[in-house]
């Protein structure tokens, strides 16, 4: 039993955090719930296929847990470890039925049981659905049971409040956080005996994705510059179907396809017919024709890139860099059941999706790679250890990071409806771990000394300050616009040596330009723009990582593709990227590490492309074309 | 509606009630900025445009306007704002849907929570009235504990209808009958009631969220105005739940009287 009542520290109050919220909580500890909004408006409102589960169904059709592992490892080009995604698609069902219990609204068949729908990267239905919203469902279903926890005095949430940094000891073990309050502008220590990270991904880093504004990485960065390692940074997934749009790309669901959507583009680049009196032999159906097994549903990265290549061939639509993605042609249930997407598209875009095929080009979307967590493998050698406190623990001792911040169970390519999962898994299953190493070190450590806390808070009290007094200086939304171009530029779909150097050489010109950004605004008060200023600063060193990690890959692997060394090369780089901070350059260092398989031999990865395929030629050959 | 031509750069005359912190009092400030119909400009994006050059039409230097803004698109319930005097979210609002044949528009905080700074509201109010409804399945934890209770299509299908509500706020602020100053708990907290009563293990809460229904603040408080089925950004049908509850309340009351 823990001697200590200092409160464990959840930040983030998305599906991970909720689910680790609500996990230590159950498990006797108190927790303080740190986010910068308030958790019910977090970024996972936004997942809208599903969630990926073995099922009865499926397992009398040949599915498993243990094929669910194997798609997932296959899926991300065996750059995950094994044993955590062998526990967490083990575990996969029992969160399916958590959350039924909860109360979220799957769908259902005619009988009352779960229905299913087809996602990327599987031959097998094994994805839970609520509508086109799963996210809002599931996110809402945690939210309500911390919500519960919360009356009972067991959470406290600290909303609209931003984590500065961890608060490391003597010996670098962690210790509480530095937070500020983002009304009052108020910067205070709060000592745990150990903490969550559950921030989510970066794609704010690229300016425009289909994250929410919240998500820019600048939490994982801000542990990443105190002393906590960061694994495989260089891979970020494109979505392939998104709407672009002034201030954000807008996700259109994998659903759409799962539930039968295809995507085509018409077969002559210079057709300016509308698409709904182009006749089907005129349309070229480029993922079908090249993936015969997988069509529509290959892995996103390689969606995007197959459309990326039809569209720098000329075949986009109208010439422009756009693709059609066509529901028009089914029934109204399947489309019913699609509503939540199709009524965003309607509503940004003022065109009725049922009516008239979806305009979509790839967005970045998630963040595989991440903050390097450990774990403790179970004796069986299979999956993990239960509640043993290194699960999903940093290299900073205390300090975990759960969700998509870290860089477990996706290896190169994450796939469809594998992230709500993910969150979830590592919240209940590893939030045991957390109250256990709470447990463990809380009477043994005693309260942190005030003199630690109060150096980190002062620390963080002179960097503010220091913002504020500099001179007016370039705005820092601006230089955030110039980042975002740089890295949608030269590190998304494709990548090479030359423009990954140009693109670091940027970054450091921003770096520098950023330290003398002064926030356009002076107040004492609810001051978005010191915030946003502070992330600017954190969200460019992560980049520099994401660079960095890109140009020492020398090879392709999953969403990494280089075009000047377009194989991949298990042999060097069959391992793990490490980023450190290295303080006095104020640079990333790169480093590799092994990473442990043993259930699941790797194998070319091809999801049975068609040879000879690789460009526009066969629709050429098969039906007029240019 | 305009009368712009799609694809033809404009001016957006907006027009902003601003509020340096909540003691503060309020004041206007116009925002000279361009933007192109036909091309997905939204509210948003505005925002984002005078936070990247924040100068008054007057040519002052001032402060980027604070909002609160996460998901821009339509599902975290962050954005939301007064319009030409309507609530509605600023990130499923085209330019070109709200600005006038002047080219003017003005925006507002909610005026029905405490403004915290210019577009930033304090909504705190809305989840305290989800505690006091219970408005949550009361499950045995967290372990595996086998598949929830068997639900019908037809249930589900009026439950995710209810799901989808994302605690904007937008049915309270467009209600006569919620004012700073009472205790009524609004359509969004009353669709929840439905939400969690149709649910069969949601129900065991059923008497106590009936019972809050029952006091002042409760569903007798709605005034029919329906005003908030009209302005529900995501068509929640927010009058069939307040009739479901209302009547389950008066049977409730009849109960309780013969029960003593």
């Amino acid at each position: 039993m823990s001697e200590s009542d200092r409160p464990v520290i959840v930040v983030g109050g998305g599906l991970a955090g909720l689910a680790a919220s609500a996990r230590i909580a159950e498990s006797g500890h108190r927790v303080r719930l740190f986010s910068v909004v308030p958790v019910k408006r977090s970024h996972s409102v936004c997942a809208q296929g599903g969630i990926n589960a073995t099922n009865p169904i499926a397992e009398q059709q040949g599915f498993s847990a243990w094929k669910h592992m194997d798609e997932t490892l296959y899926g991300g080009d065996f750059l995950a470890h094994q044993p955590p995604v062998r526990e967490m698609c083990r575990h996969a069902p029992r969160i399916i039925h958590l959350l039924d219990r909860m109360g979220v609204p799957f769908n259902r068949t005619a009988e009352g049981n779960y229905d299913l729908r087809a996602f990327g990267g599987s031959l097998f239905k094994r994805t839970h659905f609520a509508g086109s919203t799963t996210g809002q469902q599931l996110m809402y279903a945690l939210d309500e049971q911390v919500r519960r926890h919360e009356a009972a005095g067991m959470v406290e949430k600290y909303e609209f409040w931003d984590f500065l940094r961890p608060v490391l000891d003597d010996d670098g073990r962690c210790r509480g956080i530095v937070a500020e309050n983002m009304d009052s502008m108020e910067i205070r220590a709060f000592p745990a005996d150990a903490v969550v990270l559950a921030t989510g991904g970066c794609g704010a880093i690229f300016g425009r994705s289909t994250n929410s504004l919240i998500c820019n990485g600048a939490a994982a960065a801000r542990a990443y510059r105190h002393g906590a390692t960061l694994g495989n940074p260089e891979f970020i997934q494109v979505h392939p179907t998104s709407i672009p749009g002034q201030d954000k790309n807008r996700l259109m669901s994998e659903a759409a396809r799962g539930e039968g959507g295809r995507v085509w583009v018409p077969r002559d680049p210079g057709d300016g017919r509308d698409p709904r009196s182009i006749p089907e032999a005129e349309r070229w159906y480029f993922l079908e024709e090249r993936y015969p097994a997988y069509g529509n549903l290959v892995p996103r990265d390689i969606a995007s890139r197959e459309i990326f290549d039809v569209c720098r061939s000329g075949y986009g639509v109208g010439g422009a860099r756009m693709v059609y993605l066509d529901v028009t042609h089914l029934p109204q249930e399947t489309k019913d059941k699609l509503r939540g997407i199709l009524e965003i598209y309607q509503k940004f875009t003022g065109e009725d999706p049922t009516e008239v095929p979806i305009k979509i080009f790839p967005t970045v979307h998630y963040t595989m790679g991440g903050l390097w967590t450990g774990y403790e493998p179970a004796e069986d050698g299979e999956g993990l250890a239960q509640g043993a406190p290194g699960n999903m623990m940093t290299d900073v001792p205390g300090l975990y990071a759960f969700g998509e911040v870290n860089y477990q169970y996706h290896g190169a390519t994450r796939l469809g409806a594998n992230a709500l999962l993910n969150c979830i898994f590592d919240g209940l299953y590893c939030g045991l771990s957390v109250a256990r190493e709470a447990e463990r070190v809380g009477g043994e450590l005693g309260e942190p000394a005030e003199e630690t806390l109060r150096a980190a808070a002062d620390a963080e009290r002179e960097r503010a300050r220091a913002m504020l007094a500099r001179e007016a200086g370039e705005n820092p939304y601006a230089l955030h616009e110039e980042m975002g171009e740089w890295m949608t530029d030269e590190c998304t779909v494709v990548r090479e040596e030359k423009g990954l150097e140009r693109a670091r050489d940027a970054l450091r010109d921003l770096k520098e330009r950023a330290a003398r950004a002064a926030p356009p605004d002076a107040s004492g008060w609810s001051n978005q723009s010191l915030s946003f200023t502070r992330a600017l600063e954190d969200m460019i060193r992560y980049a520099e990582a994401i660079v960095a990690a890109s140009i020492e890959r020398r090879e392709s692997r999953g969403s990494h593709y280089r075009t000047d060394y377009p194989e991949r090369d298990d042999e060097r780089y069959l391992q793990t990227t490490v980023a450190t901070y290295d303080s006095q350059a104020d640079e990333p260092r790169i480093g590799f590490e092994a990473i442990r398989m043993g259930l699941v031999e790797p194998r070319a990865r091809t999801y049975g492309k068609k040879a000879a395929s690789g460009s526009g030629e066969s629709g050429k050959s098969s039906g007029g074309g240019s | 509606m305009t009368q712009a031509e799609s694809g033809e750069t404009q001016t957006a005359r907006i027009w902003i009630e601003r509020r340096a912190d909540p003691e503060s009092d309020a004041y206007w400030q116009r925002f000279d900025v361009p933007y192109t119909p036909g091309t997905g400009a939204n509210l948003t994006s505005l925002l984002r445009a005078i936070a990247r050059e924040p100068v008054t039409v007057d040519g002052e230097r001032t402060s980027p306007v604070a909002y609160d803004a996460a998901c821009l698109e339509e599902v975290c319930g962050s954005c939301t704002m007064r319009v030409n005097g309507m609530v509605r979210q600023g990130c499923s609002t085209l330019v070109e849907d709200v600005i006038a044949g002047s080219g003017e528009l003005t925006l507002q905080p909610m005026a029905k929570f405490p403004v915290r700074r210019d577009l930033c509201v304090d909504r705190s109010r809305l989840f305290e009235d989800l505690k006091r409804v219970r408005a949550w399945v009361p499950i045995d934890g967290l372990h595996d504990l086998g598949p929830g209770p068997r639900e019908s299509p037809e249930n589900q299908a009026v439950r995710y209808e209810m799901s989808r509500c994302m605690s904007c706020g937008c049915c309270l602020d467009a209600c006569p009958q919620f004012t700073q100053d009472n205790d009524f708990v609004g359509a969004a907290v009353i669709g929840q009631v439905r939400y969690f009563n149709r649910h069969e293990t949601g129900a065991r809460e059923a008497e106590h969220r009936l019972d809050v229904m029952m006091e002042p603040g409760g569903v007798a408080d709605c005034g029919n105005a329906q005003n908030c089925v009209k302005v529900c950004p995501k068509d929640i049908p927010l009058t069939e739940a307040i009739a479901e509850i209302g009547r389950e309340t008066t049977k409730h009351a009849v109960r309780k009287f013969f029960k003593g």
